[in-house]
């Protein structure tokens, strides 16, 4: 079943086009992931979903419901399904705010009052594997891996269907980072969550995600399984960003396809491939424009294609 | 040994603080040979920043040296008047820091800032000028001249991080320390970084201290390793030593928790369990035990030493040490 269908999802600030048409689509209880440099349009992406960034054109159906530009009234009930974990794990968290109001705070935004707070805080923070005695820290007593988990368990309070999780594990310590994985895993089988997760560390990937999103300029290039993507991946961009990622083993010299410069400006968005000046396998007719071929689920935006 | 460049040796630096002295860095060890790159490795808490802050000397008011030398050319810094070390910073020894928002003046234009680094050459302004548009293309800086008119704010993040590396090493410093210079990068501008340092570091034949927890990075750019694990040493020595015969038990998981080493689809990735010790309270013995699945008996009581395991590789671990197997 389809739990999140985004299409043509369009956002502009001013006349910067950050977001130029997004289309994939979330089944229940399958975990996707945005992949990009930054600039991508990835945070855009799930902050749009969740209503916390415009979107002018395109639509994004939650459960088979229209979402797109709902006003806050319309998206305040919505949100017990729809939760959200910020990239800042610190700054999420209010400064004044002990953990245990933290993590409850959202039974009192939807009105359920009648909840005994204390025992709900409990039963959060051994859900994330947090000691019960930190429902009486603040945010600044926290570690880094610890300010995260206090933000899963605060984005899994209300039972939500789908989790949108933006860069989860950036700025851990590997030997955490696996930790909050191994959580997010654990959660999604035993709750049959959905996520988006937004990460550029593609090591994470592979572990967390059943199939991934590849961004670039804000729109897809490539999409498809995870397996399907690090096996064969079609797109060269997709090619550059896997080849990119300094294997910890120093006699390990893969063949690096190097990126030339830097994403182009949105103001001034290439004409045809917008890849294409960047591309080492560019050819003549990549000034034309590439549309979105999609061949036994694997979408890719490119005319010349890399096989294997 | 005279190409010897910079000695740690038995460093140890506290903090004072209200709960008592935090321990932040003990028996520190270690050395840098001319125009190599050492890697230091090491978690959140690790001592790394403590250490770059006690070579540079800008040190936060409460810091105490309480024991070992800092030897730069058989120099002690810690030792060394002010002035003297301000005269060293910049110079011999420069940095590039973490966060390339913000080691720029936002209201100064590049080409000001870069005039303004060489505030010690003796150069004509024309001259100081031309050299900035050196670096800047040496770091890959496109049509340098021009550029050197903008603002910070008209770089993007891997660009201002090239600069900072131009900067750094414009006085062609004989070390350059390296804090986590890729972290706020994305991996395709790390590669580009870190190729880049490469470059510059045979072209300048400078030694490099290249902090990081990418241990990918590491592995890739480093000539040595340095593990660090609250505020100790717990092993070093030549990268193909520490990657693919790590002698520290510490060492060896935080290897195997780099989920780039697993190639199929974990369903449970390896973690370290158990937490960091605290530094104002330091147990008794090695200070990993508690988290150590290995431990024995005698790393409760003794602190391991680092000892040296064979030419080019130390660590400090009793599991080593041949008479706990008997």
């Amino acid at each position: 079943m389809t739990l999140l269908d985004v299409k043509d999802l369009q956002t502009s600030y001013g006349q910067v086009n950050v977001l130029a048409g997004v289309n994939f689509a979330v089944e229940a209880g399958e975990t996707y992931a945005l992949v990009g440099e930054s600039g991508s349009g990835k945070t855009t992406v799930i902050r749009a979903i969740a209503g916390l960034a415009p979107a002018q054109g395109g639509s994004v159906k939650f459960d088979g419901k229209e979402i797109r530009g709902a006003s806050e009234r319309e998206m305040r009930p919505l949100r017990k399904d729809i939760a959200m974990m910020f990239q800042d794990p610190i700054g999420s968290l209010s400064p004044r705010l002990t953990i245990g109001s933290l993590i409850t705070e959202p039974y009192r935004i939807q009105g359920m009052k009648d909840r005994d707070m204390q025992a709900e805080a409990k039963r959060l923070l051994e859900m994330v594997n947090l000691p019960a005695h930190f429902a009486d820290r603040y945010p600044y007593q926290l570690s880094g891996g610890q300010a995260r988990r206090v933000g899963v368990a605060r984005a899994l309070a209300l039972e939500p269907k789908l989790i949108l999780a933006d860069e989860p594990t950036a700025g851990l310590d590997v030997s955490v980072q696996g930790e909050l994985l191994n959580l997010l895993n654990d959660l999604r089988e035993r709750l049959g969550l959905a996520m988006v997760i937004i990460t550029h560390n593609l090591n994470v990937v592979r572990h967390v995600a059943d199939r991934m999103g590849i961004m670039y300029l804000g729109r897809l290039v490539e999409e498809g399984s995870t397996e399907a993507i690090f096996d064969n991946p079609r797109h060269p961009y997709t090619r550059c960003l896997l080849s990119a990622n300094p294997e910890p083993d120093p006699d390990a010299r893969l063949e690096r396809i190097a990126l030339k410069g830097e994403p182009p400006s949105l103001l001034k968005r290439p004409s045809g491939c917008e890849f294409r000046e960047r591309c080492p396998f560019a050819q003549d007719f990549c000034i034309q424009t590439p549309s979105w071929e999609v061949d036994n689920g694997h979408g890719l935006r490119c005319l010349a294609p890399l096989s294997q | 040994m005279s190409d010897t460049l910079l000695e740690i040796d038995r460093l140890s630096v506290d903090y004072e603080t209200a709960r008592g002295d935090l321990k932040a860095l003990r028996d520190i060890s270690f050395d840098i040979r001319k125009g190599e790159i050492v890697g230091i490795v090491g978690e959140s808490g690790c001592g790394k920043s403590t250490l770059i802050s006690s070579i540079l000397r800008l040190t936060a008011p409460n810091t105490r040296f309480r024991k070992g030398e800092v030897r730069f050319k058989g120099q002690d810094l810690l030792q060394l008047p002010e002035h003297k070390m301000r005269d060293l910073r910049g110079a011999d020894i420069s940095i590039v820091f973490q966060d390339p928002m913000q080691t720029h003046n936002p209201v100064l234009s590049i080409g000001q800032q870069m005039l303004d680094i060489q505030h010690r050459s003796q150069a004509g302004k024309v001259e100081k000028r031309a050299r900035a548009a050196q670096m800047l293309g040496a770091v890959g800086i496109p049509d340098p001249e021009a550029r050197l008119e903008q603002f910070p704010h008209e770089f993007s993040g891997g660009m201002r991080q090239r600069i900072a590396i131009a900067m750094a090493l414009m006085s062609e410093p004989d070390l350059l320390i390296a804090d986590e210079p890729t972290t706020a990068l994305d991996a395709t501008l790390e590669v580009q970084i870190i190729e880049r340092l490469q470059e510059l570091q045979q072209e300048l034949d400078c030694a490099i201290l290249f902090i990081s927890h990418h241990l990918g990075v590491i592995a890739e750019l480093c000539d040595r390793v340095v593990v660090m694990y609250t505020g100790a040493v717990v092993e070093s020595g030549d990268v193909r030593e520490i990657f693919h015969d790590p002698k520290h038990p510490y060492t060896r998981r935080l290897i195997d928790c780099d989920p780039g080493h697993i190639k199929e689809r974990a369903r449970v990735l390896p973690t370290i369990p158990g937490e960091v010790p605290d530094l104002a309270n330091l147990p008794g013995g090695c200070i990993f035990r508690d988290r150590c699945d290995q431990a024995v008996p005698r790393c409760a009581s003794e602190v391991p030493p680092l000892s040296k395991l064979k030419e080019g590789h130390h660590a400090a671990c009793w599991l080593n040490h041949e008479e706990v197997h008997q």
